[in-house]
């Protein structure tokens, strides 16, 4: 009897524990995220490409394929080419200009000094607030009238009245104005990028270089920025990234003027595909920076794994 | 190369009082150690020599110079950190430069006193590894040729060898002495283990809570503890300590014989019964009490190991002895004192 009873139990116990193997539960546990990538991100992206390469508009929602002709359109359309200057220009000028504050922010935190922590809770502000509500507040300093800005400089003597810098109106002003705002959204996330870097750099090799005899600079730009290097890259893929498809500063603070003068990529492609209802040029707007983007990512991620070997 | 003189060095971190009032000349080319337990301010003492720590009060001369001010790229020393402090991204060859480049030296030189440095520690052959592709020995060697490759004038070592395994202590301890010897530069090494510091120093210097016990030659330090810490601090197993009317009475565990062992002398008497043995190969070491003292307080003697057990039973009381010119006297506040 013991014969016939043993396959019975063997074949329970396989499925008992079935939940304690790494395959089974593994998969279980990714399942949600799989999901939610493929139909929030997958399905969207998938139906943009195609977009991309019909001929729908919302007057006219034919599905049918006309190969490459919209990218052709849009590329012979000189505000596109504007545009596609200016994202480049907003994105990696921002970048830089958080970066920059991203740095000099993480090594004053870095000091011990009284009230260190509520500056560090503070800090985060710029990224946690509504970025609707931080553009009025900008709209309002930036303001032809009642700038802050300005009127501080007047305050101080340091222009006059009549010279008044009109931020918005200006084209070269508008575009500062939104880089600006881009970067102080941005320059939380940096900071503690360089403080999550700079923290896991082990005390005896910045005293050891120390010793060694490097001062302030060299010790900065020999031993810890090359390694925070691959998380500071993380960090500016996401930058870069989230910055080259983000339309809402420039919708909110300038609407892409003045005339186009900070019209970006993103934008553009709300503006012509959704406002407009031209959504396969809009699509094909949005979705041409695509490759680019694609060959940046695989580069820095590239040199990161580089690094770590 | 250069003499250093700390003298009366305090270091306080809020209420903490890490060094407290440190003392210590040391001459060109000697090779001191520091030897204390964990947390006694060994780490702080050499982070205030090379720069990295301000003292709270005290100065500090190197070569002369008194350089409470002088920023530690400016010192000239040279330190090798507990974890090396190697730098993760730079190649061998790169790591052992780098205190080169900092001073501005030129390319050529740079690469005459890498190939020196790495030759005389043996790494030729790892140049162009990065540190982690060594294993701890190559890295401590690493460490090592970055520290001498600017011929520092003086040489700090923090626990070098705590990160090695027994055996590979065993050669690097008698490497980095020989090595210390050819070069002749003046070195600090700070250790909580003191057969290193036997092994290695030309002199000892004891350190308790921030402050130096006793200072002297190895023998020195074994032979004529200057207190009660001394005395039980160096040595395995400790030195034994008799209280007896507040005073102590101390004695070398291997000083301590059955009496038919020895020969001549003047003796002192104790009735010694042995609990139980611990062999250790070269010799045996017996636990017990003595009696008519305090039978709580362990004595260990350190037996010969062809002294066979049978002839000192464990359980039986048996007669055994020190020589008088190796007992110790202590005060009540653990002060070597005389004797009787
Ligand atoms: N930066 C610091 N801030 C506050 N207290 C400190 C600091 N550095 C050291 N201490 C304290 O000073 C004392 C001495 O520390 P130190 O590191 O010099 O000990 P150590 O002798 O090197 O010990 P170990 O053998 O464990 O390395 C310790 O009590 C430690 O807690
Ligand atoms: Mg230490």
């Amino acid at each position: 009897m013991v014969t016939i009873a043993e396959p019975g139990t063997k074949a329970a116990s396989r499925f008992r524990y079935i939940l304690d193997r790494r395959e089974t539960l593994g998969a279980i546990f990714v399942a949600p995220a799989i999901l939610y990538v493929l139909l929030l991100v997958g399905g969207p992206f998938l139906l943009a490409v195609y977009y991309s390469i019909s001929a729908y508009t919302i007057y006219d929602p034919s599905w049918r394929f006309v190969g490459l002709v919209n990218f052709a359109q849009v590329i012979q359309n000189p505000v596109f080419l504007k545009t596609l200057g200016n994202t480049f220009l907003f994105t990696f000028g921002s970048q830089l200009l958080g970066l920059i504050l991203g740095k000099f922010g993480a090594f004053l935190l870095m000091r011990p000094f009284a009230g260190r922590k509520i500056v560090r809770a503070l800090i985060i502000l710029p990224w946690a607030v509504p970025i609707a509500l931080a553009a009025v507040a900008w709209e309002w300093m930036f303001d032809s009238l009642y700038s802050v800005i300005n009127w501080s400089m007047i305050a101080l003597g340091i222009i006059d009245r009549s010279d008044a810098p009109n931020w918005l109106g200006n084209p070269h002003l508008a575009m500062l104005c939104v880089i600006i705002v881009n970067a102080w959204r941005f320059f939380p996330f940096a900071i503690v990028i360089f403080l999550a870097g700079i923290t896991s750099i082990p005390q005896d090799i910045i005293d050891a270089a120390t010793v060694d005899g490097a001062g302030f600079w060299r010790r900065n730009y020999q031993i810890v920025l090359p390694l925070i290097l691959p998380i500071v890259a993380v960090g500016l893929i996401f930058g870069i990234v989230f910055t080259f498809t983000d339309l809402s500063i420039v919708y909110l603070l300038t609407n892409g003027g003045p005339i186009n003068a900070t019209s970006v990529l993103a934008f553009q492609g709300f503006q012509v595909g959704i406002v407009s209802g031209d959504v396969s040029h809009g699509a094909a707007i949005s979705l041409f920076m695509l490759p680019v983007l694609l060959v940046v990512v695989i580069i820095v991620l590239r040199f990161i794994r580089r690094r770590e070997v | 190369m250069a003499t250093v003189s700390a003298s009366n060095i305090v270091k306080r971190f809020d209420e903490v009082l890490a060094v407290n009032g440190i003392s210590l000349a040391i001459p060109d080319g000697e090779f001191v150690v520091l030897l204390g337990p964990s947390g006694c301010g060994k780490t702080t003492f050499l982070r205030i020599i090379c720069g990295l720590e301000r003292q709270t009060s005290g100065d500090l001369v190197i070569d002369g110079n008194i350089v409470n001010d002088v920023p530690p790229r400016a010192r000239g020393v040279a330190m090798m950190f507990q974890s090396y402090g190697l730098y993760p991204h730079y190649t061998v060859r790169n790591n052992i430069a780098f205190p080169l480049r900092t001073q501005r030296v030129s390319g050529t030189e740079i690469e005459k006193k890498v190939k020196w440095a790495s030759r005389l520690l043996g790494i030729e052959f790892l140049l162009d590894r990065r540190p982690r592709q060594l294993s701890g020995g190559e890295r401590q060697r690493v460490a090592l040729a970055r520290a001498l490759v600017r011929e520092p004038t003086a040489l700090l070592l923090d626990e070098p060898l705590s990160n090695l395994d027994a055996k590979l202590r065993a050669s690097a301890r008698q490497e980095i002495k020989q090595f210390q010897r050819r070069v002749g530069v003046t070195t600090i090494y700070v250790t909580h283990d003191q057969v290193e510091a036997m092994a290695l120093g030309d002199r000892i210097a004891v350190v308790d809570h921030g402050r130096i016990r006793q200072i002297g030659t190895p023998t020195e330090i074994y032979d004529e503890p200057a207190d009660r810490f001394v005395a039980t601090f160096v040595g395995a197993p400790p030195m034994n300590l008799l209280t007896h009317n507040g005073a102590c009475l101390g004695f070398r565990p291997e000083n301590f014989l059955p009496r038919e062992m020895m020969r001549d002398g003047a003796v002192t008497e104790f009735w010694f019964r042995v609990d139980r043995y611990e062999y250790l190969g070269s010799e045996r070491i017996a636990y017990g009490t003595i009696e008519g003292f305090d039978s709580t307080q362990f004595i260990t003697a350190k037996l010969p190991a062809r002294i066979a057990e049978e002839s000192v039973r464990p359980g039986e009381r048996h007669l055994f002895a020190v020589h008088r010119q190796d007992l110790r006297y202590f005060d009540h506040d653990g002060k070597r004192t005389r004797g009787h």
